[in-house]
């Protein structure tokens, strides 16, 4: 009776280890390569050579493809997410840093900050079937969840442009603060949250009129405004709480997602660039560029429980369950 | 002399060193008011100062606060060892020394008493001081706090053992000055209380081998490391190793026939 108590407890054990393992995968801008690290274990389990300069990185709605742009070789590879071969290219335009995969996973949105242009590429066909042209170096680009929006933000003209999906071309623009950055929506597609470098600051608009709900800013005691310059930006499934990289000044900012209130400063490595929630969002992971590692934050104790060095120059981070 | 006989000493010097820290209250703020500043002014000031880098026990980026902590728990510890050296030479000069010396127990166990009734006060002091950082979001894992407590009194005992050790030397209070310009500053400064090891090697690498080697910043390291419960074994055996050094010189120093006392003319 005990042993088969234990062995089922033993199982149990097991599968629960199972349910909770995850891999992170991080892009490095100067090895050329991908970091696959084992989040719960806390250990970078190992680095492969993917391309020149990769930088932008999502993971197909099944999983089982990685998409990761290298910018020096002007293509997104599709790399197979459990052998890590490549197996295929698509035609991205030149030096992709910046894209978006739609909901449905068949299609990509590339920013092409050089010549003005989002590329609409056909995943399945591996072919560019669109371009649209946008305000002057477009970088933040995702597709809200309910598959409406395409949004690009063009760092220079200051502006986010509404695309839609079905006709690829833009219906409406919105003006934002200085050098927006990044973009995100919420979970019910209710919401943009934008980005500003230069500003500083985080502008949330409406999806539904295009217009502006609040202006979020940031004060850290002892760091310049100047060092603060919200990039990533990542909103949890409940809208419960928004999580911003303040890039140089090393935090990332935990915002009260109803009331827009920041209502912690975490600190993590140097120049926080992007982020991922894990599957279950009980953690949220943050790319440090220029400390070569990255930050594990639990969300439960809004504690920055490790971090983990990955190579160097780390750019983007996606999760696999 | 029965195990009661001892109990009793002991008790006694443990309840009145207790006693007299309760209730001098100027003692008591004082030797919170120090450690606060610290932490306070003196690290907010550095705050951005101090660059980064995760060196155990610290798994991710700290705040240079959260790394002063355990230094200025080690500092809490290394003025209330001195401080109950100056209370030894007080007691010498009132003649309450006199009295505990004639009690019919080994020399070396009233010494110990007194050191473990002013490891106890230090544990107090400490205390109450990692409550005040809580508040000021200095928080190690609780388990840490619980660590700690062991550890503590381990370089209580080491710090109170030096300061027992010195106490032998100085003949009057007035030379309790000097104990602070030869041996609390350098000891505190040259350790790794207020910056990491890695930090002095930068600027100087004779300045972090002389830190490597005080047995102050041993001890800081072993408190560290115990608040994020972890064990760090060659702090552990340093600060031991310092501690039967300083409390056997110690006992030689309050020897009435080898010792300092002969020279000064007893208690």
């Amino acid at each position: 009776m005990i042993k088969k108590t234990c062995l089922s407890l033993a199982i149990g054990l097991l599968c629960l280890g199972n349910v909770a393992a995850e891999s992170v995968f991080v892009t490095l801008e100067h090895d050329n390569a991908l970091a696959i690290v084992d989040p719960i274990a806390g250990k970078l389990i190992k680095t492969i050579p993917i391309g020149q300069r990769p930088r932008g990185i999502a993971i197909s709605p099944d999983y089982k493809y990685l998409y990761i742009a290298t910018s020096d070789d002007n293509t997104i590879k599709i790399i197979d997410a459990v052998s890590f071969k490549e197996i295929g290219q698509l035609p991205s335009g030149k030096d992709p840093e910046t894209f978006a995969l739609n909901p449905a996973g068949n299609r990509i949105y590339v920013s092409n900050e050089d010549d003005s242009l989002v590329t609409v590429i056909d995943v399945a066909k591996k072919k560019a079937i669109k371009q649209i042209k946008v305000g002057v170096e477009p970088e933040g680009i995702t597709v809200s969840p309910d598959n409406r929006w395409l949004v690009s933000a063009s760092e220079t003209t200051n502006m986010v442009h509404w695309i839609d999906t079905k006709t690829n071309t833009i219906v409406e623009n919105t003006l934002v603060d200085p050098r927006p950055r990044a973009v995100s929506f919420t979970a019910d597609s209710q919401q943009l949250w934008v980005s500003s470098e230069m500003a500083g600051s985080v502008m949330v608009l409406d999806a539904n009129n295009q217009q502006l709900i609040k202006t979020i800013k940031f004060e850290i005691s002892g760091i310049t405004a100047d060092k603060i310059q919200p990039v990533g930006v990542v909103i949890d499934k409940e809208r419960h709480r928004a999580y911003v990289a303040l890039g140089p000044a090393n935090r990332v900012a935990v915002i009260n997602a109803q009331s827009f209130e920041v209502e912690k400063i975490l600190l993590v490595g140097q120049r926080v660039w992007n982020l991922a929630f894990s599957p279950d969002q009980k953690r949220l992971y943050t790319t440090n560029g220029t400390s070569n590692d990255m930050s594990i934050i639990d969300l439960d104790s809004q504690t920055v429980t490790k971090s983990i060095a990955v190579g160097t120059y780390p750019w983007g981070v996606v999760v696999k369950p | 002399m029965n195990f009661l006989h001892y109990w009793c000493a002991m008790s006694g010097i443990i309840g009145r060193e207790l006693w007299r820290f309760i209730t001098q209250r100027e003692r008591f703020i004082s030797a919170l008011v120090r450690p606060l500043i610290w932490l306070f002014v003196f690290a907010a000031g550095f705050r951005a100062a101090l660059g980064l880098a995760i060196t155990p026990p610290y798994e991710t980026y700290i705040l240079y606060e959260v790394y002063i902590t355990p230094g200025l728990i080690g500092m809490i510890q290394l003025f209330n060892g001195m401080q109950s050296s100056l209370s030894m030479v007080y007691d010498r000069e009132m003649g309450s020394m006199r009295i505990l010396m004639v009690c019919p127990l080994p020399r070396w166990f009233l010494l110990l008493s007194k050191l473990l009734a002013g490891t106890f006060v230090s544990i107090l002091q400490v205390y109450v001081f990692l409550g005040i950082a809580w508040f000021y979001d200095i928080h190690a894992p609780w388990q840490g706090y619980l660590w700690v407590i062991p550890t503590l009194m381990l370089s209580g005992l080491m710090l109170g053992a030096l300061g027992l050790l010195l106490s032998s030397f100085i003949k009057q209070l007035e030379n309790f000055a000097g104990v602070m310009n030869f041996v609390i500053f350098p000891m505190f400064f040259m350790s790794t209380a207020l910056y990491p090891l890695w930090k002095m090697k930068e600027s100087s690498a004779l300045l972090a081998t002389l830190a490597e080697y005080n047995p102050f910043s041993q001890a800081v390291e072993l408190i560290r490391f115990a608040l994020y419960g972890q064990f760090n074994q060659q702090a552990f055996f340093y600060t031991l190793g310092a501690f039967i050094v300083f409390m056997a010189a110690a006992i030689v120093g309050y020897n009435p026939s080898k010792g300092m006392m002969s020279k000064k003319g007893g208690a």
